[in-house]
This record gives C-alpha cells, sequence and structure tokens, in this order.
C-alpha cells in the first residue's frame, strides 16, 4: 500500500493561492487546526474557504488568507460568533455564500456523488435565494411537478479534516460520537488531506473502536498527517475536550489589536511544535494562578 | 382580561416558568417526533411536555445521540441513557422527514412569522454578523418551527427581518406550493407573551399574555401591527404538579431565572 504520510509542510505545498478549499468538523469541534495555522504561515492568499465555520474560518480571515467563505454559519459553540469572521463581514473584506447547513450537505454530497445538483426544500422562500442570486431552482418532472431548490454541487479544490487515528496509507478512524461531514469534503475534493493525532499500524485500528468508527476510507485521501494536538483548541473527543479557557483567551484577544498581536506573537508565529508547547505553558500558568484566569 | 395588572391568580410563579410552561404547549399533541429546543425556557419546556402531557417525545443530548427518559438540565453526559445515534448527518434525514418540531430563537422576527438569526443590516455588508442562517431555511419548509424571544422588544419584533433565515407565511406562500407544503410556524414565546398567526391571512397575533404584563405593554414593545383579538387571555398558570416538576426534577438550579427575571 501507499505510504501517504507528509509534513504540514508538505501539505500547504500541495495548496495554492485561489484555491476552494474544504475544512472538515463544525463549528468549534475536531477542527484541522494545526492544518490551518501551516496555513497561516503560508504565503498562501485569496482563498475560497467551504466550512462547517469556526476558528477556522475567524483565524484565516484574520490573517488576510480568504477571499470568500461558503457557509452556513461560524461559530465558537460555547461562544455563539467568532470575533474575526465578524469584523471579516462587517468590514467587507470578505465575499460570502451564505448558505441553509442542510444545503451544504447537499452541495457536499453532489460534489461526491459527480452529479451537478441534487433536489432539496432548503432554501425555499428564505433570503438564501436573493443572497446568492446564481441559485437555481428545479422543477420536478413527475406528476407532482414541485419547484425545488437545485442545490449545486460544491466542487472544492481542496479538502482537509482532523481525525483521531489513521494509517500510514491514509484510513482515518473517528472515536468521538459524531462523524460530521469529514467523508463527504474528501470526497467533494481534487486533492485530500487527513491530518491526525496519531498514525498507528492498520491492524491497531480494531482495538481502539468498533468498525463503525473506522469511516475514512483510503478511497478518499491523499496525503496524511500526524500532528498530536492537531484540532487544539477545538474540541477532538475522546482525545481532549475544547481548551474552553484558551478558546476564551482567543476571542478576549481578538477584540482588541494589541491583544492580538501578543497572541500572534505568543502562538501563531511558532511551528506547530511551538504552539503546542505554547499553549501548555499557558495551561500551566493557568494551573499555578490562584485566579485560574486565561490569559 | 385585558391590561390585567399583576399574576394575583398565581402567586408565587414567576415569569420565567410561564414561557417554560408556554414553550412546553408547542408539543401539545405531539406523538413521537424529535423535540429540539434551543434556549432554556424551550429546554425546560419540551422536558415538560414529555414528563406530562406528550410522554412520546424523543429528546437529544445536544450532541449526537437520542436520550431515553427525561434528563433534568445541565445533567451531566455520564448519567444520560441514550438510546440512538444522531450524528449532524441523520438530523437532517429527521428535520427533511417532517418528524421534528424544533423552537428556535430569533433575534429579529416579523409579522409574518419571518426570522433572521444571520445579520442585522444589509446582508452584503452587515452592521452586526451573527451566526448565520444555520438550518432556519430547511426547518421551517419541512415540520413545525417555533421560536423564543427571551428580549421582547421593538429591536427583536420588527416590521421586516433585515435576512430572511426562518421562513415566515406571506414567504412561504409566495416560494409555491413546495415551501408551503409542510411549513408550520406554531409559536412565538417570548417573556412577555405568546403569539400564534391564527388568523385569515396568517400574521401575528397574540395569543395570551403572561400574568403581569399588559396588552398595552406588549403592543408597546412591538415594532409592527399585531393582532389583538378582543379578549386576551393570560398564559396558563402551570399547574401545582407541574410547577413541582419545574423546580425540583427539571431545573434544580434555577437556570430559568438566569434567562428571564422576574
Amino acid at each position: 500500500m501507499a505510504d501517504k504520510r507528509l509534513s504540514l509542510e508538505d501539505l500547504t505545498g500541495e495548496l495554492h493561492s485561489g484555491m476552494t478549499i474544504g475544512i472538515g468538523g463544525w463549528g468549534s469541534r475536531r477542527k484541522p487546526m494545526a492544518a490551518v495555522r501551516a496555513i497561516l504561515r503560508s504565503d498562501l492568499s485569496d482563498l475560497t474557504v467551504v466550512s462547517y465555520g469556526g476558528p477556522d474560518v475567524g483565524l484565516l480571515c484574520a490573517a488576510g488568507k480568504v477571499a470568500k467563505v461558503v457557509f452556513g454559519f461560524v461559530t465558537l459553540d460555547s461562544i455563539p460568533t467568532d470575533p474575526h469572521f465578524k469584523v471579516a463581514r462587517q468590514t467587507g473584506a470578505v465575499e460570502a455564500m451564505e448558505i441553509d447547513e442542510g444545503m451544504f450537505y447537499l452541495g457536499l454530497l453532489a460534489a461526491s456523488q459527480r452529479v451537478p445538483f441534487l433536489p432539496t426544500r432548503a432554501g425555499l422562500g428564505s433570503d438564501v435565494m436573493r443572497v446568492n442570486p446564481s441559485l437555481r431552482t428545479v422543477t420536478s418532472p413527475y406528476e407532482d411537478a414541485e419547484e425545488l431548490v437545485a442545490m449545486p454541487a460544491l466542487h472544492l479544490d481542496a479538502a482537509v479534516v482532523h481525525v483521531n487515528r489513521a494509517d500510514s496509507s491514509g484510513s482515518g478512524q473517528i472515536l468521538g460520537p459524531d462523524p460530521f461531514f469529514d467523508e463527504l469534503f474528501l470526497g467533494a475534493a481534487d486533492r485530500r488531506f487527513v491530518t491526525t493525532e496519531r498514525i498507528i499500524d492498520t491492524e491497531q485500528f480494531v482495538s481502539e473502536g468498533p468498525l463503525q468508527t473506522m469511516c475514512i476510507s483510503r478511497l478518499l485521501t491523499d496525503g496524511v498527517v500526524e500532528t498530536p494536538g492537531g484540532a487544539h483548541f477545538t474540541a477532538c473527543v475522546p482525545d481532549y475536550a475544547r481548551d474552553e479557557e484558551f478558546q476564551r483567551a482567543y476571542v478576549a484577544a481578538a477584540s482588541d489589536p494589541d491583544g492580538w498581536s501578543a497572541f500572534e506573537e505568543r502562538y501563531l508565529a511558532l511551528d506547530e511544535a511551538g504552539y503546542q508547547a505554547a499553549t501548555r505553558a499557558a495551561a500551566a500558568e493557568r494551573a499555578a494562578s490562584p485566579m485560574g484566569g486565561a490569559k | 382580561m385585558i391590561g390585567a395588572p399583576a399574576a394575583a391568580d398565581s402567586p408565587g410563579v414567576s415569569r420565567a416558568e410561564f414561557c417554560a410552561t408556554a414553550c412546553a404547549e408547542v408539543f401539545r399533541g405531539d406523538g413521537e417526533v424529535m423535540a429540539s429546543a434551543f434556549g432554556t425556557a424551550p429546554a425546560l419546556g419540551a422536558r415538560l411536555a414529555r414528563m406530562t402531557f406528550a410522554p412520546d417525545l424523543v429528546l437529544t443530548d445536544g450532541d449526537a445521540a437520542l436520550v431515553n427518559g427525561t434528563p433534568a438540565l445541565g445533567a451531566p453526559p455520564s448519567s444520560l441513557v441514550l438510546e440512538s445515534h444522531m450524528p449532524y448527518r441523520k438530523v437532517f434525514d429527521v428535520v427533511w422527514s417532517g418528524r421534528r418540531n424544533l423552537i428556535m430563537m430569533a433575534s429579529q422576527i416579523d409579522r409574518t412569522g419571518n426570522q433572521n438569526i444571520s445579520a442585522i443590516g444589509d446582508w452584503a455588508r452587515p452592521k452586526v454578523q451573527l451566526v448565520g442562517v444555520r438550518g432556519a431555511p430547511g426547518n421551517t419548509v419541512n415540520h413545525s418551527t417555533s421560536y423564543w424571544v427571551p428580549n421582547h422588544s421593538t429591536r427583536s419584533f420588527v416590521e421586516q427581518v433585515d435576512v430572511v433565515s426562518g421562513v415566515g407565511y406571506a414567504r412561504a406562500a409566495a416560494a409555491g406550493p413546495a415551501a408551503g407544503r409542510y411549513h408550520e410556524i406554531r409559536r412565538v414565546v417570548s417573556n412577555l407573551g405568546v403569539f400564534d398567526f391564527e388568523t385569515p391571512d396568517r400574521v401575528m397575533r397574540i395569543r395570551s399574555v403572561h400574568p403581569g404584563v399588559t396588552v398595552d405593554d406588549v403592543v408597546e414593545a412591538t415594532g409592527f401591527e399585531l393582532v389583538v383579538p378582543p379578549d386576551v387571555p393570560h398564559t396558563r398558570t402551570p399547574t401545582p404538579a407541574e410547577l413541582d416538576l419545574i423546580r425540583t426534577v427539571i431545573d434544580p438550579r434555577g437556570l430559568r431565572d438566569r434567562e428571564v427575571r422576574g
């Protein structure tokens, strides 16, 4: 079997400015944040980001990497909105395609199945149709003659998802309760990347979890990157929960320019190993502080 | 009953408890459907309905599972009895099958039942970017949807929402039979009263005011012309058994009082 192991730099090396990139996970859950951080360090720009959005979208917007966001929401889950994404939208810094989250699913599914669109009621009557004038409806060719939204395929130039375990040939295992739409992000993309907490031998999958947790097949992957803590600060259960204190610190820092410069310098100007060390140091400081505050 | 000054007939019942009871009523008559409820009063209401008059309701754990029984608000995940896997991909199967009854929040709601959670101001360059339309467009044309607005004001009850996320009656009708076929905006519950669209032209009507609130209070806090029936009743008072469930079983920590005061 092909060895598909890559480094984070190899992964970003396969991406190009102007690409449409799908990012797996959901909100502030199991986001491929190490890959996002690698993109932040790269000279990539002008990206179209397709995401069930969380801090991945916020960080990429803050770094000026994004031309357009395709989304149904951008949320940090325990905090309703992402401050950087808000600013990006409110200043007109990014173009937007806002669609119902079910339409989003069907767009990925259509691309995965190589059909131009899938029909749905979702979107009918809403401003999703007004703000996306390229969306069309389709009339059922059967007796009912219902007019439905024709959700177009969301083709991706590249996709990256983060999973709990993978093997070197790119099969992935999701041990948390929800696989989200990661399989469809990969299915919709030309270049497909999986990042993982740990690369293990294929025969070890079965001792990690039942068959249905082995939900990403190597049919869907071109490259796999081992990057422990690679979803931090988003949740990656059962390996780790969301780092709520860090997420609050991210939001606090984002609300003023000086705070954000300091945050960038402390965490984002470093390589991934440096980021992981800096977040461990921050956690240790919090544990040692009698106030336990997020700083 | 118009202009009734206070909750004289229901001493000791808090506003939040009236809101929760009104939210429970949204699920009356429901059989085996997935009850999804966002916000504290809706979450409380769905549980109260399940423990009383809608015992077949199916509740979720807020993550990726359906739960057995009726867990208290804020119950630790380890205490839940899970009965089925419900990841987001399957949630859409449920939404599109119609086997769901939902109470979601609204940053803005208007006279014909359009809801906005996307953006305030011009969508192209919003004054305030909100969370996004989420599933509101699809929810509203596929299954019964109601709204919970804990801060009833002319800023939340507006003549026309800025971005139509959840689809109201006029927009659903204009979009054709496929949009109207399964469309229902059952109720709007706010901290002041309960509203519905049971009018000939499907515009918002006052269904009841919570004790302690007058019709004038509601009209003043609403940015459009409400239909005001000649006799506006008070929102139903929870029974002693219901109050006991709310206070000792469903919400012993009193989370409801953090959302709605008084």
